[in-house]
C-alpha cells in the first residue's frame, strides 16, 4: 500500500522559511492541503513530487525517497498548478506522448481511457491552445492518470473551472480515492476541501496548523471567537447592553465603531438586532471583521 | 484505468527510459521549436550570409581574399549566435514556461532528456547555420573547394560543441541569465579576447571549430590558432563535460517560483 511520509520537513528560499518542520502521513483516499495563498502548499507538493529538495527532513512515497528518483513516477502522477502544457499539441497527442514517456506499450489505448475518464473526448482532437482553463486542467489530469498511478498529486486543481466542471472533477477524484489511490490536492478554498476530502492538513505560514478529520477541524473553526464591527445610532449604549450577554466576550469602542468579540457566533447574530430594538437604538451595520480564511487559519495555528 | 494495476505494470516495457535518446522528446522538442515564431528568426541570419556571399562574389571580380575573412568571422559568428538561440531554447523554453514539469514527472532519465533535446539543437543549428555556411562557401569558391567543405565541417563541429555549452548554461542558470552569459561569451570572450590574448583561444569553441575547418581548408586567412588535435580534443572535453554536468544538474532540478 502506498503512503506518503513527511518527517520533519522544512524548506527555505534564502532567508524565507516556506515550510517549517512538517511531519505527516498521507494514506489512500483523498486528502486536502488547505491553506491561504503563500502558506507553503505548493512547496510541500513540489517536495513530495521530487521537484524541490527539502532543506531538512525526509520525504518518502511508498517507502522510496522522492528526491533524484525519476523511477518513482511509475507510481506517481502530478498535475502542476501552472497552466503550462504543450499548447501546440492536441489533447490526444499530449496524453498519448505522456503515456509513451511512461513506457506504456499501448499508449494510444491508455490515452483514450484517460481522456474518456475526464470527459474530454469531444475536444480531444483540438489543439490545447484552444482549450479553456478548465479543459486544460482536465487534460492535465488525464495525462497524470494515464499510467494508472497509485499516488496523484494535484496543485489547486479547481482553479479556472466552472461549477459543473468542478463537480465533475470532485466526483472523479473522490471515485479514484475510493479505489485506493492516494490523492493529495491543495486548495485555499474551504468549501472545495469540505466537499471532497474527509482528511485535511491545514497549512499556515509554512507550518501544519491542524491535521485530521475535516468535521472536527470545521467544528473548531465554527466555535472560535468572532469579531464584528458594529455601527449604530448609539454605539456606547449598544456596547453597554451587549457586554452583559453570555454570547459576547468583549466590547471595545473604537474610532471605527463598536468592536464586539462574540464567543457564540449564532446566538450573537440572532440577539443583536432584538437587543438594539429593545434599547431604541438604530442598527446600521454588523460587519464580521475576521471572516477571511487567513484569520480562520491564524486562529487554528494559535489554538 | 481502473483495476488491473499489476497487469498494467507487467505490460510496461520501460524501453524508452533506458536509451540515451527518446524519440518522443525529440519529436516534442522539434515541434515546439518549429511552432515558435523564433523559428523564422533562425533562417534570417543564414539568408543574410548567403546574400552577402552572392553580392561579394558578383562585385569582387574573382578576388579570393574576402571568402575566408567573411565566412570565417561573420559566418562563424552566425553559427555561434544560432547555437545560442537554439541551444538556449530547447530546454530553456520548457524551463521558462514550466512545461518541463511534464517531462520530469515521467520516469525518463534526466540524461535522456538532456541528450534528446541537445540532438535537436545540433540538427537545427546544422540546418540553419552549418548548411548556409557551406552554401555561402560554395557560392564564393565553388562547391568542392577546400574552403567551403572545411568551413562546413568546422561548422558541424561548432554546432556540436556550442550547443552542449549553451544547453548546459540554461540548466545551470535561468534561461535569461544563460542567454546573457552566452552572449558575453560569444561577443566578448570569443569575438574580442580570443583574437587579442594568446591562450584564450584554448577556451574558445569558435577556435575549436576553426581548427577543424583549417585542417581541410589550409587557409591562413581563417586565423585558426589551434591545431586539429587540440581543437578536437578540447571540443570533446567541453562537449562531454557540459552534457554530463547538465544531466546531473537536471536530475536535481529545483522548481523555482513564489512561496505558495
Amino acid at each position: 500500500m502506498s503512503e506518503i511520509e513527511l518527517r520533519g520537513v522544512s524548506h527555505w528560499y534564502g532567508n524565507v522559511v516556506a515550510v517549517n518542520d512538517i511531519s505527516m502521513t498521507i494514506g489512500p483516499g483523498v486528502t486536502g492541503l488547505l491553506g491561504p495563498n503563500g502558506a507553503g502548499k505548493t512547496t510541500i507538493l513540489n517536495m513530495i513530487a521530487g521537484f524541490l529538495m527539502p532543506s531538512r527532513g525526509k520525504i518518502t512515497v511508498a517507502g522510496q525517497s522522492t528526491w533524484r528518483n525519476p523511477a518513482m513516477f511509475r507510481q506517481v502522477g502530478v498535475v502542476p498548478e501552472r497552466d503550462s502544457v504543450y499548447a501546440f499539441l492536441t489533447g490526444t497527442e499530449f496524453v498519448a506522448v505522456t503515456a509513451r514517456l511512461h513506457g506504456l506499450p499501448d499508449a494510444d489505448a491508455a490515452a483514450q481511457r484517460a481522456i474518456d475518464l475526464v470527459e474530454m473526448s469531444e475536444a480531444q482532437e483540438r489543439r490545447i491552445s484552444t482549450y479553456s482553463k478548465g479543459m486544460r486542467q482536465r487534460i492535465k489530469v488525464a495525462a497524470a492518470l494515464v499510467h494508472d498511478p497509485e499516488v496523484l498529486l494535484l496543485d489547486e486543481p479547481f482553479n479556472g473551472m466552472d461549477p459543473r466542471q468542478r463537480l465533475h472533477m470532485m466526483d472523479l477524484l473522490r471515485a479514484e480515492g475510493d479505489r485506493g489511490r492516494v490523492i493529495v490536492f491543495s486548495s485555499h478554498i474551504l468549501e472545495e476541501v469540505e466537499r471532497l476530502s474527509g482528511v485535511i492538513q491545514v497549512i499556515v505560514g509554512g507550518r501544519l496548523a491542524a491535521s485530521g478529520d475535516f468535521r472536527a477541524i470545521r467544528r473548531l473553526m465554527t466555535n472560535r471567537p468572532h469579531v464584528f464591527l458594529v455601527h449604530s445610532s448609539d454605539d456606547r449604549a449598544l456596547g453597554a447592553a451587549l457586554i452583559g450577554r453570555p454570547a459576547v466576550s468583549g466590547v471595545e469602542l473604537t474610532a471605527h465603531g463598536l468592536q464586539v468579540r462574540a464567543s457564540d457566533y449564532g446566538t450573537f447574530t440572532r440577539e443583536v438586532a432584538g437587543l438594539s430594538r429593545d434599547h431604541g437604538i438604530r442598527l446600521r451595520q454588523v460587519l464580521p471583521e475576521d471572516e477571511s480564511l487567513e484569520s480562520v487559519f491564524n486562529y487554528l495555528l494559535a489554538s | 484505468m481502473t483495476g488491473g494495476r499489476s497487469a498494467m505494470d507487467n505490460e510496461r516495457t520501460g524501453q524508452p527510459m533506458f536509451g540515451l535518446l527518446n524519440g518522443d522528446i525529440i519529436w516534442l522538442t522539434l515541434r515546439a521549436a518549429m511552432s515558435r515564431r523564433r523559428a523564422l528568426l533562425f533562417a534570417l541570419p543564414a539568408i543574410i550570409l548567403i546574400g552577402i556571399s552572392a553580392l561579394l562574389k558578383a562585385k569582387a571580380h574573382g578576388s579570393n581574399l574576402w571568402p575566408p575573412e567573411i565566412l570565417g568571422t561573420v559566418g562563424y559568428l552566425i553559427l555561434a549566435l544560432t547555437a545560442l538561440i537554439v541551444g538556449g531554447s530547447v530546454l530553456g523554453a520548457d524551463i521558462d514556461d514550466g512545461s518541463i514539469l511534464h517531462l520530469l514527472a515521467t520516469p525518463v532519465k534526466r540524461r535522456t532528456v538532456v541528450l534528446s533535446k541537445y540532438l535537436v539543437a545540433v540538427v537545427l543549428t546544422v540546418v540553419f547555420a552549418a548548411v548556409p555556411e557551406y552554401l555561402a562557401g560554395a557560392i564564393a569558391t565553388g562547391p568542392s573547394s577546400g574552403l567551403a567543405v572545411g568551413l562546413f565541417v568546422g561548422a558541424l563541429a561548432g554546432a556540436v560543441i556550442y550547443n552542449a555549452l549553451f544547453v548546459m548554461l540554461t540548466v545551470v542558470f535561468s534561461p535569461g541569465q544563460a542567454l546573457a552569459i552566452g552572449l558575453l561569451y560569444v561577443l566578448l570572450w570569443e569575438g574580442l579576447l580570443a583574437n587579442l590574448v594568446p591562450g584564450v583561444s584554448l577556451l574558445s569553441a569558435g577556435h575549436y571549430s576553426l581548427a577543424v575547418a583549417n585542417s581541410i581548408a589550409h587557409n591562413s586567412a581563417l586565423h585558426a590558432y589551434l591545431n586539429l588535435g587540440t581543437g578536437i580534443g578540447m571540443g570533446l572535453v567541453v562537449t562531454v563535460a557540459s552534457l554530463g554536468f547538465a544531466s546531473v544538474v537536471l536530475s536535481g532540478f529545483n522548481v523555482t517560483g513564489d512561496v505558495t
